[in-house]
């Protein structure tokens, strides 16, 4: 019992007092996670919509293609990124293996067919009819495609929370195409590992509560945009 | 006197939608003037929606010509400004979510007008279906009498010089109905907008429209003024559509001036018109040209045909009751409330049914639909 108070009393001083280490874990860790959103939501939201408003053959298949990315193991995803920017890799001559924005590329990669599913479902669920109404009142491809990303913006707001969530929580990727190196691309969740096997428990608990924390303001904002977007 | 040459606001040549083999829409042609309100009026499936939306270009590809203003609608970019002169109005409200004033304003935006222009035209509008004071309100707390308007507004913002209406109030409650109708028929014409306006409902379409035009399997069977449509039904399929309750089939026996006597299921039935001995036709007369009477003397009916028969079926239709007859041949009549009790009408019962040989419609068997629906839309518009 102890271990679990001191623990708690310890993350508590280190947070209050602002310790430059953890602060630095916390802003590499919105930094990195933050890009890797940013880029999901730029590649998943344009393909996801343009997946929703094309008829092809095999659509269902690429659906559920992107259906089962939404749960990709990050892991598997650092497995196949550390294979990529392997030394002698494919793309070994870009010399980025164990920095931040291999990180954020591990990232982008889990995050992308989130924003990617849900956009796709978002826009799905429009009824049908409402891309004629756009088109009929005089809108050009375009200006109905960002009529269609306003009017499915609720869920999309969706999709950020979902993206960011699950990359700002994720460790296996960061660990093993970060390589957790102090001070450099030593993240919340791979420190926190690191913390812990070394019986580190009070560090360990801060990392965690900080974590908790940043996951909770962020749905917090979101969810007040969207629920200020509410119908009265 | 007018030497220029007539040109009419739509035109359509040889429009074909194809879709998997079956033809969806098969329209030969068909021209709309500027200021007219057409009705495309048919059953489910009829390819209404098919027809407005082929033209205005959500439908594609099809065969077949679109000229407006006579000039052929073709490339990317005017296919996009032809958008832009029209404007479309679905059976659901499809409104935004956003206020009601940004849902009015929205067809002015897309466009790229200025802040100013749009505020001014969007209030018009809003003022013009009554709805100024809903203006703040979220799109989605709106009624659906309320939601409609709004999407009437939105479009009547544009000033658009074709109007598309399919089904705009088949899901709204008969009151809400009947008020959105009187407002947008009083807006039409103050507007003097051309409107092409699809509905299943006929007596929508009596009241709305200048020229109505029915259609079943992707064709137009009938066009014509809705007196010509509802009095003189082409066939047999307009007839039970425009609501002509009894269609009998007889051979003519006897002729006699200007009228001849067709023999159906025993009885002999006058009727205005020519035809030829022993030629089998079908008679249509429509219910609210038959008169119910229970005196047994024929005093005070200039009819010349009265028959006796016997009420099998009342059925109420709201404001009049419907009574099915056995005069040898079946007979339906409308009767109003009032004259059901002065009556003393029950199911039955004997009554007199008496009708005027002009109430009965005449179709010829073998007559060739497309020439005729050929002859009525030339003879129309190019008067």
């Amino acid at each position: 019992m102890d271990l679990i108070l001191e623990g708690i009393k310890k993350a508590f001083w280190l947070i209050v007092t602002l310790d430059p280490e953890v602060l630095g874990i916390t802003f590499l860790s919105l930094q990195i996670s933050g890009a890797a959103t940013l880029i999901s939501l730029f590649i998943g939201i344009s393909t996801g919509v343009m997946v929703a408003l094309s008829r092809f053959s095999g659509k269902r298949i690429i659906v559920s293609l992107i259906n089962t990315g939404m749960g990709l193991p990050p892991v598997v995803v650092g497995l196949f990124v550390t294979i990529f920017l392997w030394r002698n890799g494919p793309l070994g001559f870009l010399g980025i293996l164990y920095t931040p924005t291999a990180m954020i590329i591990a990232q982008s990669v889990i995050a992308t067919p989130i924003v990617m599913g849900i956009t796709l479902a978002a826009i799905q669920q429009l009824p049908q009819k409402l891309r004629l109404q756009i088109l009929a009142l005089g809108a050009t491809r375009l200006q109905m495609v960002w009529i269609l990303i306003k009017e499915a913006k609720l869920p999309l707001l969706a999709a950020v929370m979902a993206g960011f969530g699950g990359v700002i929580s994720e460790v296996g990727a960061s660990i093993m195409v970060g390589g957790n190196i102090k001070g450099y691309s030593r993240v919340l969740t791979t420190a926190t590992v690191m913390e812990t096997s070394r019986g580190n428990f009070d560090i360990a608990i801060a990392l965690g509560i900080i974590l908790l924390l940043l996951a909770y303001l962020i749905n917090l904002i979101l969810t007040q945009i969207q629920q200020r977007e509410r119908p009265r | 006197m007018n030497m220029v040459k007539h040109v009419p606001i739509l035109e359509v040549k040889n429009l074909e939608v194809k879709r998997g083999g079956t033809v969806l829409l098969d329209i030969p042609t068909l021209s709309i003037e500027k200021g007219e309100i057409l009705t495309l009026i048919g059953p489910n499936g009829a390819g209404k929606t098919t027809f407005l939306q082929t033209l205005s270009y959500l439908l594609k590809p099809f065969q077949g010509e679109i000229l407006f203003k006579g000039e052929k609608v073709e490339t990317n970019h005017s296919v996009l400004e032809y958008r832009r002169k029209l404007a479309m109005v679905f059976q659901e409200p499809l409104l935004f979510d956003t206020t009601v004033f940004n849902n009015v304003a929205s067809g002015l935006k897309i466009r790229g007008m200025r802040k100013k222009e749009i505020d001014k035209r969007a209030m018009e509008s809003l003022d013009r279906f009554g709805i100024s004071h809903l203006k703040d309100r979220s799109a989605k707390t709106l009624s659906g009498g309320e939601a409609q308007r709004t999407s009437l507004a939105r479009v009547f913002a544009l000033q658009p010089e074709i109007l598309l209406l399919d089904e705009p109030f088949s899901s709204l409650d008969p009151p809400t109905r009947d008020a959105l109708l009187e407002d947008l028929e009083h807006i039409l014409q103050q507007t003097r907008t051309t409107a092409l306006f699809a509905t299943h409902d006929r007596m929508e379409a009596l009241r709305l429209s200048n020229r109505i035009a029915v259609m079943n399997v992707g064709k137009i069977l009938q066009i014509g003024s809705p007196g010509e449509v509802m009095n003189q039904p082409i066939d047999e399929f307009v007839a039970s559509f425009v609501g002509v309750e009894t269609i009998l089939t007889g051979k003519v026996v006897k002729k006699d001036g200007g009228t001849f006597f067709t023999l159906v299921e025993g009885e002999e039935i006058e009727v205005v018109g020519s035809a030829h001995l022993g030629e089998t036709v079908v008679l249509c007369i429509r219910p609210e040209n038959v008169t119910l009477s229970t005196r047994t003397s024929q005093e005070g009916t200039s009819a010349r045909n009265v028959f006796s028969g016997r009420i099998l079926r009342i059925v109420s239709l709201g404001l009049y009751q419907k009574v099915q007859l056995n005069c040898g041949f079946p007979l339906v009549a409308y009767v109003t409330n009032h004259s059901m009790e002065e009556l003393s009408l029950a199911e039955g019962k004997e009554v007199k049914a008496s009708f005027k040989a002009t109430a009965v419609n005449v179709i010829k068997k073998g007559t060739n639909l497309r020439s005729q629906l050929k002859i009525s839309i030339v003879n129309d518009p190019e008067k």
